[in-house]
């Protein structure tokens, strides 16, 4: 019988080695998995590099493991917030190396990643220094039907950390509102991808039409109390019934 | 000497909606461009778009109806619109990049004369860079529409024959909002739209430093 139900965040997080690429998904307050990141502080991987859309708010989650210097470099599109004071002090101490990626490129790389894709020609950055590498060297650029293009290769994942919303065995998962964001696209780009959700049903529960990430792309499945995960100073509204 | 009176941010935000027509599909970037919304008429049917996943968002919520997993790009709480529809990054940049989107109006450091945009550095030593969406918005939206004050704190034009702050993307913007003049940017340069009543083209081209075009492109 395949079960990918995990007993526990332990569970679900065990072996993840020193120097993993960590894919986490989540915008803002909405679908970054806390309680998974926790997990992972208490698993204790360093020399981590991880990918997020931020790097990190206030002194939890992200910021909590940055803080407890796992982090060796983060890639995201914007790390400067008004609370990312963590990531803030490290950069500045030249204690960890920052990729900054435009966001749609962040997106793009990792699902080119999931799907196979060797490489591709985006607009994004064109003329910028965002098509420099690291080291200041052009990336590749093309003129496509007259339209400068840069280069952007695929961003893959050792493994990915993704909150959704609800879950069966076989991995398959719903998510709920704007905290689908990099979820479906992480869960595609990673060696294993781990997901919490609040919920976990029986086969066939969810229907099959509405189902966002099917369970081929995921490897674990935790359940997580929806009250633990209420953060970011936001009342939840009375929550309706899951499909 | 006539007397002028600069558009006030709601003026402003005004101004831009009434050039929103009915059935388009509308990015408003962080910051000022957000205030755009409230300025839409309620009988003119516009999608907003956000990048975090959402199409159809509505305005924000009652005080105590905050959803934690409804936010916008600038992780304020919103609302859902009937019809309205969540989808991954990945899907919201291709909308994007693909050309589905008719509009983004995005804020700005400085605009060149033709269009080229400078929004997500000011290339300071020691500040932290941070780009977000900016770049995808500007080269993919069908229009890149800019708002923000013509000058600086310091009174400096951002409208330059130039950008010297780091690029966003080149060629993208079409308008400039401001809070005296809306301007078109072209291939030879800057046309104007209309100024606030009572300001001279001659005044104007005094504060933006660059030649205006007074007939339509």
């Amino acid at each position: 019988m395949i079960n990918k139900i995990a007993a526990s965040v332990s569970d679900a997080l065990a072996g993840i080695p020193d120097g993993a690429t960590v894919l986490i998904g989540g915008f803002g307050t909405a679908g970054i998995p806390n309680e998974l990141i926790e997990g992972l502080i208490e698993q204790g991987a360093r020399e981590l590099t991880v990918v997020n859309n931020n790097a990190g708010n206030g002194y939890t989650g992200l910021a909590a493991l940055l803080k407890a210097n796992r982090v060796r470099k983060i890639i995201c599109s914007f790390p400067r917030q008004a609370d990312s004071h963590v990531f803030d002090a490290l950069y500045r101490a030249g204690q960890i190396e920052l990729e900054l990626v435009p966001q749609g490129n962040l997106a793009e790389r990792l699902r080119a990643a999931g799907a196979g894709i060797g490489a591709f020609f985006t607009p994004t950055g064109y003329g910028t220094a965002m098509a420099l590498h690291a080291d200041g060297t052009p990336k590749e650029t093309r003129c496509i039907d007259g339209r400068q293009h840069v280069l952007e290769y695929p961003l893959r994942g050792d493994v990915a950390l993704i909150k959704a919303e609800c879950g069966d065995r076989w991995g398959n998962l719903v998510y709920r509102k704007a905290a689908r964001n990099f979820g479906p696209v992480m869960a595609m780009a990673a060696q294993r991808t781990v997901a919490s959700v609040h919920e976990v049903v029986e086969l066939g529960a969810m229907d099959p039409e509405a189902i966002v990430t099917p369970g081929i792309f995921v490897n674990q499945v935790v359940r997580i109390a929806p009250q633990a995960t209420l953060g970011g100073g936001f009342h939840a509204t009375p929550r309706e019934a899951t499909p | 000497m006539s007397t002028w009176q600069r558009r006030s941010k709601d003026e402003l935000a005004a101004r831009v909606a009434r050039d929103i027509p009915e059935g388009a599909i509308v990015n408003l970037g962080i910051g000022q461009p957000t205030r755009v919304a409230n300025f839409i008429p309620a009988e003119r049917e516009v999608i907003l778009h956000s990048e975090n996943g959402i199409l159809g968002m509505g305005l924000a919520p009652a005080p105590g109806e905050e959803d934690y997993d409804l936010i916008n790009a600038g992780k304020q709480p919103v609302t859902l619109k009937a019809g309205g529809a969540f989808f991954h990054h990945a899907d919201s940049f291709a909308m994007m990049r693909g050309g589905h989107l008719d509009i983004c109006v995005l804020g700005a450091f400085q605009v060149s004369t033709t269009g080229d945009l400078a929004n997500w550095s000011t290339g300071e030593p020691g500040s932290i860079p941070a780009v977000g969406g900016a770049m995808d918005l500007a080269v993919g939206a069908r229009q890149t529409w800019v708002m923000m004050d013509l000058l600086t704190k310091q009174g400096v034009s951002k409208i330059v024959s130039a950008c010297s702050y780091p690029l966003t993307g080149l060629q993208c913007v079409s308008r400039i909002y401001t809070e005296v003049a809306t301007l078109e940017c072209t291939p030879d340069g800057l046309h104007l739209i209309d100024a606030v009543e009572g300001l001279s083209i001659e005044a104007l081209q005094g504060m933006v430093g660059q030649p205006i075009q007074v007939a339509a492109p």
